[in-house]
């Protein structure tokens, strides 16, 4: 399959957020605080990882693009690079990235355009990505003391990076102003059935976040990178 | 739509005979993951593979599989296309399929029927005791076939299942989740 110039675009875009985050939830193996933990996590990144492998493949060499690019090059939203932190911070993450991915995936799924096949297939599995995140969401919300004050100074933390989801990307067929009222009315929904407030703050402009899109990156971005891509970088062309 | 030649039949029907890497009870045609076989000239096939789960890495071993049987039966050139649409469901999961799954100890997944987004509902976990409304459709255990069974969690051995245990016989069991 070929892909016009401004889909490539999208398709690196979508695919980077894929790849990246794949990579952080990736990090969680063997750290997890349960076992089932740890296998609904490496789930949720081999998930993303296909939906990469696919957006990739319509730019180029998968690979190549994987693992052999500069950070100025990645395309993701800076959201998806954000360390785990505490698991709260992976969770709330979670719940930020997979409520936009999956209404997202459905717009595209009932559109014709090139991204329809993935996302038609794609959109079941974030379902399953969104439920795991509001569920954890609400237990964290209202559980614990020590669970409502992480889960809050997470939400809070990464507040500022969720304005960048909704800024145009060329080539993506999206009404991108009804996904933001749309994630913000499901994010409302979920915070306020867990007993948490809506972080305060901006999320657009001054002192938010953003740029992923246009290749810059966070300081903790360059240190994935160089874990993700040493082994290919060190031994080119080598195979299992 | 290309009506398929006897040769096509035959081997699209030999392609579905090739058990499931992960699964081995069931054939690929159980799973309903081989969508064609189309053939070129006398000896070249091109197979229409769809995967159950975008990321699923059984799909590599499938293809090689797949081309092992059809050259085994003469091809030449095997080609084995993954395609995504229409994305596979598990209602693809034929009759007989569902009964070998749950032999094997897994429950099947419910059917669905009507296409759209997987339905979501706040299940019990082990972690979160009190009370739960019964479901309309019920998680049946595979072993002793009790509808009283809770969710552990939503992701267990492989993308597709989901891992429950049992209220009356207390087996932990995988359920292939509804997709």
């Amino acid at each position: 399959m070929t892909a016009t110039v401004p889909a490539t675009t999208a398709a690196l875009a979508l695919g980077d957020d894929a790849l990246v985050l794949s990579h952080r939830l990736a990090e969680w193996a063997g750290h997890a605080p349960v076992l089932e933990e740890e296998v609904a996590l490496a789930n949720i990144a081999l998930d993303l990882l296909g939906q990469a492998r696919v957006l990739l493949s319509l730019c180029g060499d998968e690979d190549e693009l994987a693992y052999l690019r500069e950070e100025r090059a990645f395309r993701n939203l800076q959201l998806a690079e954000q360390p785990n932190g505490d698991f709260a911070h992976t969770i709330a993450r979670q719940l930020y990235f997979s409520t936009y991915q999956h209404l997202l995936y459905a717009e595209l799924a009932a559109g014709e355009g090139p991204f329809a096949p993935l996302a038609g297939k794609a959109v079941k599995e974030t379902a399953y990505h969104r439920d795991h995140a509001e569920q954890w969401t609400l237990r964290l919300g209202d559980g614990t003391e020590e669970s409502r004050e992480r889960m809050l100074t997470a939400l809070t933390a990464l507040w500022r990076y969720t304005g960048e989801m909704f800024q145009p990307v060329a080539g993506l067929d999206a009404d991108m102003a009804l996904l933001e009222t749309r994630w913000l009315e499901s994010v409302t929904a979920v915070l306020t059935r867990a007993g948490l407030p809506l972080p305060e703050g901006p999320r657009t402009g001054a002192w938010s976040a953003g740029a992923g899109r246009q290749g810059l990156h966070t300081e903790s971005f360059g240190r994935m990178l160089a874990e993700m891509q040493h082994l290919h970088r060190s031994h080119p062309g080598a195979t299992w | 739509m290309v009506t398929a030649t006897a040769l096509e039949a035959e081997l699209l029907d030999l392609a579905g005979q090739v058990p499931d890497p992960e699964l081995p009870v069931l054939t690929l045609s159980e799973l309903g993951v081989v969508r064609a076989v189309r053939v070129h000239g006398a000896d070249r096939a091109e197979v229409d593979l769809t995967p159950t789960y975008t990321g699923c890495p059984a799909v590599e071993a499938m293809s090689l599989d797949i081309e092992r049987a059809l050259r085994a039966h003469g091809m030449r050139e095997v080609t084995v296309r993954t395609v995504l649409s229409p994305a596979w469901s598990t209602d693809d999961i034929t009759p007989e399929g569902r009964r070998k799954l749950r032999e094997f100890g897994i429950a099947p997944p419910r059917e669905q029927h009507a296409a759209g987004p997987v339905p979501l509902a706040l299940g019990a976990t082990r972690t979160l005791t009190g009370t739960h409304t019964p479901d309309p459709a019920p998680v049946e255990c595979p072993h002793c076939g009790s509808p009283d069974t809770e969710l552990l969690s939503r992701f267990s051995s492989t993308a597709c299942k989901a891992l429950r245990r049992c209220l009356a016989c207390r087996e932990p069991f995988d359920h292939f989740k509804e997709l």
